[in-house]
């Protein structure tokens, strides 16, 4: 068949299709009637490539190629793009597959945990006994504004001497640690070399602070402001990180796959941590901006807080999202 | 492999060509995304400035909230592209073409981090030259493509429409004696019925000159004559000749060339 035939065959049905889809798009949706049922989209979709096919097997002119081409992109983009709810919304999510995801992931949580709370624990404790330690990590500088934060002559705690709004900080902990966590993210790109580095880095820079100023005697301001929100904030780095580690570990083991193949397959889970971990930091800027800070309730209810945030959040993902499984098992054991 | 568009096959047994964007394009949609929200930020921050400390606070959330929000929004719910892409007619797709998704999106942006760095997009200058798809290292992981948008194309058969007049310049006796070569391949008249196609968009000196190449269909012609006789044979190698043979070729037989 010539082509000019071939145009003038089907040319309404490549416009009628054309309209569709422009109608699809929003354009004046109310005022257009589409020439065919939604219902018929994939029987003529599958005949536009099939004249598609056509044409190229033919050698018909580009222009006539190029139009079918678009109309069979647009068509496959809304069959098979078409966005499906997977796993049935936030809730679920919550309930269900993050403490899953989190869990069977455990591996690069530890390794995450050792990276961060290692250097933490070590040089906090160290400093007690040799004070001078804090010196070769942090400049005198640092270590005096850090002192000052936690002065506890201060009406408002971990903000310099003038007492700033509590929105303030509250804008400049989101800034900058949901920041740091993607960076640690981010960073497992690097063969995971990026997300071990600024874990180590964080782990350092906490762990120093927190020796000095125990070590001063300033433990009641420190320890008090900081309790509140530590769980989710150092928990969400950690998942951060974690999630970081799923990617470099993709590229350094690769297994079977080539590294490339490797790396999309880590991205769906690491990032489904990245999600969580992102908001457990989010919410710790509120806790920090607006809890943290206040020097009203007494440090021991602080403390208490703390240790409840700590005991929840183990306990979520320790134990959450199990109770899908059980059943399951029940099913199989009567059957 | 010097070129650039990247077919990906789909179930109906067609192959779709995706126009990949180089590095110049998606650069020049990062700069206008830059300066949109540049200036926001700066709208935004003289109004908040009148509640000091508090639209401080507030300022940064928000300047949070664009800085990793923005892309993934405009990606996700505004077909694949942001404001500076849609200005630069690109648009972010899977690898296998379908429209990109929450997760795609959330995991290019945001190891944005790392393409940026050592400063201004270094790695992902280099991650995007080493690799046939101009992905930089987000794109990789995330397995998304950045594409040209396919604009719609001018209204079908202009080669046929627009150049009528200049065929029909030819005297009729002509026409009806014009036999088309027999020993044309296909490839040979597609090109002819490209240059038909295309014939509007040249000066009628470049058209000439085009034609120019091909003395042994022109018989001796010359100019716009030359550019008359390869438009008339693209007319019969369209559909002029031999309709009513041609329309026995049932549509229904397909032959799917691997």
């Amino acid at each position: 068949m010539q082509q000019e035939l071939f145009e003038k065959r089907y040319q309404d049905q490549w416009s009628e299709f054309d309209q569709w889809l422009s109608i699809d798009a929003g354009a004046n949706a109310t005022t257009v009637k589409p020439g065919f049922p939604t219902s018929e989209l994939p029987q003529r979709y599958r005949q536009l490539a099939r004249h598609l096919a056509l044409a190229r097997d033919r050698q018909y002119g580009s222009e006539l190629i190029a139009r079918l081409e678009r109309l069979v992109l647009a068509g496959h983009q809304l069959l098979y793009g078409a966005s499906h709810n997977r796993g049935g919304g936030v809730l679920f999510f919550i309930r269900q597959t993050y403490p899953q995801l989190v869990r069977t992931h455990w591996r690069s949580v530890l390794v995450a945990s050792l990276c961060l709370f290692g250097p933490l624990i070590v040089l906090a404790s160290a400093i007690q006994f040799v004070p001078d330690i804090a010196y070769i990590f942090l400049s005198a500088n640092d270590l005096a504004n850090a002192q000052q934060m936690y002065d506890p002559a201060n009406r408002k705690l971990g903000a310099g001497r003038d007492a700033s709004s509590d929105v303030q900080m509250w804008g400049m902990y989101v800034w900058n640690n949901v920041r740091i966590g993607f960076q640690c993210f981010a960073g497992g790109l690097l063969f995971g070399v990026g997300a071990i580095f600024f874990m180590i880095f964080n782990g350092v820079n906490i762990g120093v602070v927190a020796g000095h100023l125990t070590q001063l005697g300033y433990s009641e301001t420190f320890w008090g402001f900081v309790a509140g929100h530590s769980a989710l904030e150092l928990g969400g780095i950690v998942l951060c990180g974690a999630a970081g580690l799923q990617l470099g570990y993709a590229l350094i083991a690769p297994g079977r796959k080539t590294r490339l193949e490797s790396l999309k397959a880590s991205t769906p889970d690491a990032v489904g941590i990245l999600y969580g971990a992102a908001t457990m930091i989010f919410i710790a800027a509120f806790i920090e901006g607006f809890w943290s800070a206040s020097r009203l309730p007494p440090v021991e209810l602080k403390y208490a807080v703390g240790i409840l945030l700590w005991f929840l959040m183990l306990t979520y993902f320790v134990f959450a999202g199990r109770t899908y499984r059980q059943k399951n098992k029940g099913a199989s054991n009567a059957s | 492999m010097l070129d650039t568009p990247r077919v990906i096959a789909t179930p109906e047994g067609v192959e779709l060509t995706l126009n990949i964007a180089g590095v110049v394009a998606r650069a020049r949609a990062w700069i206008i995304d830059a300066l949109i929200r540049f200036v926001f930020y700066i709208v935004l921050g003289t109004a908040l400035a009148a509640f000091g400390r508090f639209g401080m606070g507030l300022f940064l959330v928000m300047l949070f909230l664009l800085e990793w929000a923005y892309p993934v929004l405009f990606e996700v719910y505004w077909k694949g592209a942001t404001p500076g892409k849609r200005a630069c007619h690109l648009c972010v797709l899977h690898d296998d073409g379908t429209p990109i998704g929450w997760r795609a999106s959330v995991t290019r942006n945001t190891l944005r981090a790392v393409d940026f760095l050592p400063f201004c997009y270094g790695f992902g200058l280099i991650a995007c030259l080493l690799n046939r798809d101009f992905k930089r290292l987000g794109d990789l992981a995330a397995g998304t493509v950045v594409v040209y948008v396919a604009r719609r194309s001018k209204p079908l058969f202009s080669a046929n429409q627009t150049q009528a007049g200049e065929v029909d310049n030819l005297a009729m006796d002509e026409w009806r004696g014009f036999t088309q070569p027999a020993s044309l391949l296909l490839n040979e008249q597609r090109a002819i019925t490209n240059f038909a196609e295309r014939r509007a968009r040249w000066s009628d000196a470049r058209a000439a000159e085009l034609a120019a190449h091909l003395p042994q269909l022109l018989s001796g012609k010359e100019g716009a004559a030359a550019v008359a006789r390869l438009l008339t044979l693209a007319r019969k190698i369209t559909g002029k000749r031999s309709e009513g043979v041609a329309s026995n070729i049932s549509d229904n037989h397909i032959k799917i060339v691997g």
